[in-house]
């Protein structure tokens, strides 16, 4: 079973955003991870390949700066790993590029993570079943395979529900498809020997463009009640706030 | 060339979401001197529909079909794209929900159009078209222009008031074909969250961490929701613990919610938190320690013991309840 799992490189959540210019994110001395869900993704991809057999491939569109985190995906245990070189501006693009290298390779299943935690698009594992022409599942909690049979567990609103479908399919991940791994001494050895291929983008449209950045309007200061009288907080809420 | 807006329904009944996310079509349709169509599949009563006018549609596709009370995306995705080309839509506004974040992006692939996702308010232009939203899980706001001819847009829930009118909606079927062959994603089961308020929809959500002790205690906590008529939520280890269900567990990891008021008893308020839950409008912190970071991202708070703080704040939402009933 062939996996193509896709990684972005995000700022690691504990970051201090500071946009320069109001024109993106300044990144001096932010440090960047794998986004969290897409680990989540590469974790089981890795836990059903060790039951079924297969390769699981990690894909990443950006620039050279990105090679650490998809080293490290490889030290996770990945097999080999694709970059395609451009900047990742617009979920359309990053879909067509990735959609470009399954058409080429032919992979049984394609993870990604729910979102990204950058731009909270959750845009990309749709737009690339679309562009495939392959049933998709988002924000998915659990994935088993069974011959060329998938059964996942996605959130609705109301819920879980479970779904079947077949291979080749799209799925996101969310919490609760897999812990994801630390990768060990001996995963961090052999990741410098593992494929990595650089690939140049290939021409396609943008759709959209972030123009410019603002941090959100700085909150107010606490108002605080004592803990003496409760009920003051309710009138407040009531009369001042107005949400009961 | 109407404004297109997919009413999401849930066992035939609409939900805020939708109501927001047509009232958001209605005022685009008035700015770009045209008007709202709305697009229902599944179930839904004629009467509901109708009522879909009130918030500015004026008119309704409807497409029913037993096979479809479940989301197919691709299925869906062809649906709205007919009748997008029947209306030669432009705009296409769909919720933010998990519905939403099914579609939405494929039917901007479709229609060959841009996505703006999570948007948080009207366009600020239509020409650039330009959207707000959030980014960097909501430590950063961001503007984007869809530079394609037609523009989706999917809209937080709870980020658009509701436009109450009069009007009812025309309906007019949909007609299409659907063949067996598809149903790609087959619906097997259907769980049901336990809750009585689902979490992502809930206007108060009152969430406990650790600062609770155990899963023992979350009676008082129980009662401080349905007193408000709130959803519950947890923090991780809250979850991780197994003291509640891993669907209420809320931040980075968990589900993001933006409610109306957010009640946060017993919880730090860690970044990876607070990434589910800045998007709330009234921010209340419970905690022990005056030192907590939760407070520096609350707009009320209480400094001191949850088990003695929590009864009596049930008590007082009850008198509140009944002097305005
Ligand atoms: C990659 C990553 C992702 C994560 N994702 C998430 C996520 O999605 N959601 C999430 O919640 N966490 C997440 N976490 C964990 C997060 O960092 C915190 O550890 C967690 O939120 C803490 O939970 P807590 O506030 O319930 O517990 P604690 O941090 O232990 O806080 C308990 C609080 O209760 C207070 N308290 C104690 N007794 C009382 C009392 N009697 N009355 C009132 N207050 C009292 C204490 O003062 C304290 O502030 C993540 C961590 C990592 C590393
Ligand atoms: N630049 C990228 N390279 C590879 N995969 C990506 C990239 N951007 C997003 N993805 C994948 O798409 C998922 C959803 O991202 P988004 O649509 O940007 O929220 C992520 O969790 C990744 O799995």
């Amino acid at each position: 079973m062939k996996f193509l799992v896709c990684i972005s490189n995000v700022p690691d959540t504990t970051t201090k955003i500071v946009f320069a210019d109001n024109k993106g994110l300044n990144p001096a001395g932010v440090q960047f991870i794998i986004n969290p869900y897409d680990e989540i993704a590469l974790t089981r991809a890795l836990e059903i390949k060790e039951a079924l057999g297969g390769t699981v491939t990690v894909i990443n569109v950006g620039g050279a700066g990105t090679e650490p985190n998809i080293r490290k995906a490889l030290a996770i245990g990945a097999d080999d790993a694709i970059r395609i070189n451009a900047e990742p501006t617009d979920a359309f693009f990053v879909a067509a590029q990735i959609a470009e290298v399954v058409k080429k390779n032919q992979y049984d299943v394609i993870l990604t993570g729910r979102e990204s935690i950058d731009y909270n698009g959750a845009q990309v594992a749709g737009m690339l079943a679309e562009i495939l022409g392959m049933p998709g599942v988002t924000v998915a909690t659990k994935l088993d395979i069974a011959g060329t049979q998938a059964t996942v567990e996605r959130e609705i609103d109301g819920g879980k529900e479970v779904v079947s479908l077949s291979l080749p399919f799209v799925a996101s991940a969310q919490k609760g498809m897999a812990e994801p791994r630390i990768p060990n001494m001996r995963g961090i050895m052999t990741a410098r020997t593992k494929p990595l291929t650089v690939l140049e983008a290939v021409a396609s449209e943008m759709h959209t463009a972030s123009v410019a950045y603002e941090l959100p309007p700085a909150k107010q200061a606490c108002k605080m009640i004592s803990p003496d009288h409760v009920s003051e907080l309710v009138d407040l809420l009531h009369s001042e706030a107005k949400v009961i | 060339m109407s404004v297109l807006v997919f009413a999401e329904n849930w066992e035939g009944r609409f939900k805020k979401s939708t109501f927001e996310a047509i009232s958001y079509a209605g005022e685009i349709a008035r700015q770009m001197g045209t008007s709202a169509t709305a697009v229902v599949i599944g179930n839904a009563s004629d009467e509901d529909m109708k009522a879909l006018g009130k918030y500015g549609a004026s008119k309704v596709l409807f497409l029913k079909n037993d096979k479809l009370n479940t989301l197919e995306p691709g299925v869906y995705t062809s649906i709205l794209a007919q009748a997008a080309k029947s209306c030669e839509a432009k705009v296409v506004i769909i919720s933010y929900t998990y519905t939403g974040k099914a579609i939405a992006p494929r039917i901007a692939v479709r229609l060959k159009g841009g996505l703006v996702s999570g948007a948080i308010a009207l366009p600020t232009g239509l020409n650039p078209f330009t959207v707000r939203k959030k980014c960097f899980s909501g430590k950063g706001l961001t503007d984007v222009v869809v530079n394609a001819e037609v523009k989706v847009i999917a809209i937080t829930p709870n980020s658009y008031k509701l436009n109450t009118g009069t009007g009812e909606a025309a309906l007019e079927a949909l007609a299409f074909t659907l063949n067996d062959g598809d149903l790609k994603v087959v619906s097997k089961e259907i769980k049901k969250s336990s809750g009585k308020v689902a979490l992502t929809e809930a206007e108060i959500v009152v969430s406990a961490g650790r600062g609770m002790k155990g899963p023992e205690n979350w009676g008082m906590i129980e009662q401080l929701a349905e007193a408000l008529g709130a959803a519950t939520a947890c923090s991780k280890p809250v979850a991780d613990m197994g003291w509640r269900p891993h669907h209420e567990h809320v931040g980075q990891t968990g589900i993001t919610i933006g409610p109306n008021l957010y009640i946060a008893i017993g919880i730090s308020g860690a970044i990876q938190h607070l990434a589910g839950v800045s998007s709330s409008k009234v921010i209340v912190v419970i905690n022990s320690d005056a030192e907590a970071p939760f407070f520096k991202a609350a707009d009320y708070g209480i400094v001191g013991d949850a088990f003695q703080i929590v009864p009596q704040l049930v008590e007082a939402v009850k008198r509140l309840k009944a002097a305005h009933n």
